[in-house]
């Protein structure tokens, strides 16, 4: 069956040149992006399951053996991240021929879209199947040019000012990979990562080191952890909806599994596992503490990607097989919510008319079933218990439990505290769009509301931003909540300036049917995570173990064997 | 391994100078800096190919060039080719919808800062509710 691997990323490339010749017939482009995905997805889940059954399966592409040829290679969880990732492009690409049908949307993505989408998807397919550094490097330009041209789209002011800061990081980053990439070559004389893996523990300590951190630097600016992740903030939130949501599910992920591949089979060693847990605990915290003080709900979830990112860092940092099967399950858990959340947001825009939690309102009454779908993803990446959310934190809890020493228990303490603060930034957003009666939320801002009659076709909104902790407490009807307990009341003789009135909704906007039903399905899926949570934790626990024992892939890589 | 010391030289004066120009704020210098930046990068998987001065052919695979660093710089070089038609592009947009070349000040970064000066400016969702101050206030 080793003919379908290399599918992933033909088809894709394939289907964006048919595509791109399509450019007249958008019916057709349509047509041909939601076949070529959901083969995707078929070809993903089939070999998901003859990796378990069979195990890791290797393909020499044009017959030249490993290490003289490239080399795809695909084990489990390079078959978990697939059919994840599959998923998670095809539901995306379903709501962004939602929000195409929608008449009068600026963000209906233009024809070049399909093209680029499917480009950025062969990037992520060719990145989780990579058998070489310099293959991973071409995979990641591929989806990093692809993403290039997705965050600029339209080429609105914001866009082109966004777009700017993450393509300027991620040439930086690109550039570190590429360094890094020739030293590893002269010290081991080959870029094959199971040769690699083998010869690498042969060379000097400090060369270690140091080709082991250019590594980690590249693949963790493109993860967006602590020092490195101050891009992700100021950029992803302009771009349309969609392709934030991609981004959010993907794209930093592919630097979350390329540190695992560098942790597990290049430097299987422990020499920096307690830099990435201080790394981890530092994402974590900065990140969340970024998310408090948001007031625009995409940045909010922007800021709380970045900490969740410091989940699986830290799972990662352990270097224990639970540890590293709790990383997997916790990466597989939040490429789907996260990426619901950030399309639940998109509805939200659609229907609110912003993003700003100043100007939403009455979302609960003009949208009940809008307010259930944000509310499920937000208790799950919370982590409230029955979800996969809690599930994963459980896991990676534990690993570091076992692990014992003073660093993870910080760690532990700081996911706790993490996950605390998450679900109460997630919580605000709720009060202030959702259970803020809409008349409030005008009254306030009467006298800016013919100031600036298009201020929701920004976003994010350039509104002032403070939120202290004590008075975050959003406003309650009725009284119905005691928590806040802080003396607020003082201050809310001042009225708010410089808000912007944000669309009423109302009759004549009523719910676009597709976005909401492929959010719909999007929210099932995370929800369908607990049900299968068993065996998924089984296939990722059995992913570590092999990640964990180096010999097992690099027999497979080099033997030539499908064993 | 050996290699030619002016190279290794050259390479980082490139990358320095690339490094420099790439934290500018104009675009076009940017641009410039990227640029550098990928040669410096090819040179470096150059001079990683071992010493100059290799037959490219020959009949056994002892004594020749290693070809494959140069693929390596090959493929590097038309990815910068295509980034670089992308910054360009971009660049171009830029300056017809700005009149200006540089990169901006994020407004909502900016925001954060604003307030930290403007301590009258308090948390957005009490301040919109006045019902909800009077009858704290008439509680008291």
């Amino acid at each position: 069956m080793t003919w379908l691997v290399p599918l992933l990323v033909l088809v894709p490339l394939l289907g964006a040149a048919v595509a791109l010749g399509l450019l007249r017939h958008r019916k057709l482009q349509r047509t041909i992006t939601v076949a070529v995905l959901a083969i995707a997805v078929a070809v993903a889940g089939t070999l998901m399951v003859l990796v378990d059954q069979h195990g890791t399966i290797v393909v020499q592409v044009g017959g030249w053996q490993a290490p003289y040829g490239i080399s795809l290679v695909v084990d489990r969880l390079s078959a978990l991240l697939l059919t994840v990732s599959a998923s998670v492009l095809l539901l995306v690409l379903l709501f962004s021929i939602g929000q195409d049908l929608a008449p009068n949307d600026e963000d209906a993505p233009v024809t070049i879209f399909y093209p680029t989408y499917l480009v950025l998807a062969a990037g992520v397919l060719d990145a989780f199947m990579a058998g070489d550094l310099f293959n991973l490097y071409v995979a990641f330009e591929m989806l990093l040019v692809a993403s290039y041209v997705l965050i600029t789209l339209g080429g609105s002011e914001q866009r082109v000012r966004a777009g700017t800061t993450y393509i300027v990081t991620s040439l930086i980053a690109s550039a570190i990979f590429l360094a890094a990439i020739g030293l590893v070559y002269g010290a081991t004389g080959t870029v094959n990562i199971a040769q690699i893996s083998e010869r690498v523990a042969g060379l000097p300590e400090h060369v270690q080191l140091l080709l082991h951190t250019m590594l980690l630097i590249g693949f963790g600016i493109k993860a967006a952890v602590f020092p490195l992740a101050f891009w992700l903030p100021d950029s992803y939130p302009t771009a349309p909806a969609p392709v934030t949501a991609v981004f959010a599910g993907l794209l930093t992920k592919v630097g979350i599994y390329a540190i695992i591949r560098l942790e597990t089979i290049i430097f299987p060693g422990p020499q920096l596992n307690d830099v990435l847990l201080v790394v981890a605990v530092l994402t974590m915290v900065v990140g969340v503490l970024g998310a408090v003080s948001q007031t625009d709900v995409k940045r909010l979830l922007s800021f709380t990607l970045i900490s969740h990112i410091g989940f699986m860092v830290m799972g990662i940092g352990l270097g224990s097989v639970v540890g590293t099967a709790a990383a997997v399950f916790y990466t597989v858990h939040h490429i789907v919510v996260q990426t619901t959340l950030f399309l639940v947001s998109g509805v939200m825009e659609r229907i609110g008319g912003t993003t700003s939690t100043r100007s939403l309102g009455g979302l609960l009454k003009a949208a009940p079933l809008l307010a259930a779908l944000y509310l499920v993803p937000a208790f799950n990446l919370g982590g409230i218990p029955p979800f996969s959310g809690f599930i994963g934190k459980l896991g990676l809890f534990r690993a570091a439990a076992e692990d014992g020493s003073p660093m993870a228990w910080v760690a532990i303490g700081a996911g706790v505290v993490t996950s605390l603060l998450t679900l109460y930034a997630l919580m605000r957003v709720w009060d202030a769009a959702f259970w803020r009666p809409r008349p409030a939320a005008e009254a306030a801002a009467p006298h800016v509301s013919t100031a600036e009659p298009h201020a929701h076709l920004r976003s994010p909104e350039p509104a002032p931003l403070t939120v202290s902790e004590e008075t975050g407490e959003a406003y309650h009807p009725g009284g119905s909540t005691t928590v806040t307990d802080a003396p607020h009341a003082s201050s809310a003789s001042s009225p708010a300036t410089g808000q912007t009135p944000a669309v009423e909704p109302s009759a004549h906007t009523p719910l676009p049917r597709m976005l909401v039903a492929v959010t719909t399905v999007a929210v099932l899926g995370s929800v369908a995570l607990t049900v299968v949570a068993g065996p998924l934790y089984g296939y990722a626990t059995r992913a570590a173990e092999s990640l964990e024992s180096p010999d097992r892939y690099v027999q497979a890589v080099l033997g030539g064997t499908d064993e | 391994m050996t290699t030619t010391l002016v190279l290794v030289i050259a390479m980082a004066v490139l990358f320095s100078c690339g490094v420099y120009l790439l934290l500018e704020r104009s675009l076009t210098r940017m641009l410039l800096g990227f640029l550098l930046l990928g040669n410096a990068l090819n040179l470096l998987l150059l001079i990683m190919s071992g010493a100059a001065g290799k037959p490219p052919v020959g009949k056994t695979a002892e004594g020749i060039a290693d070809p494959l660093p140069q693929a390596f710089a090959l493929t590097a070089i038309v990815i910068t080719f295509a980034v670089s038609a992308f910054l360009l592009a971009l660049i171009h947009r830029s300056w017809k919808l700005s009149r200006a070349d540089e990169v901006e000040v994020d407004e909502a970064d900016a925001a954060i800062g604003r307030d930290r000066d403007d301590p009258a400016d308090d948390d957005p969702e009490i301040d919109t509710d006045p019902e909800a101050a009077q009858r704290e206030e008439a509680s008291r």
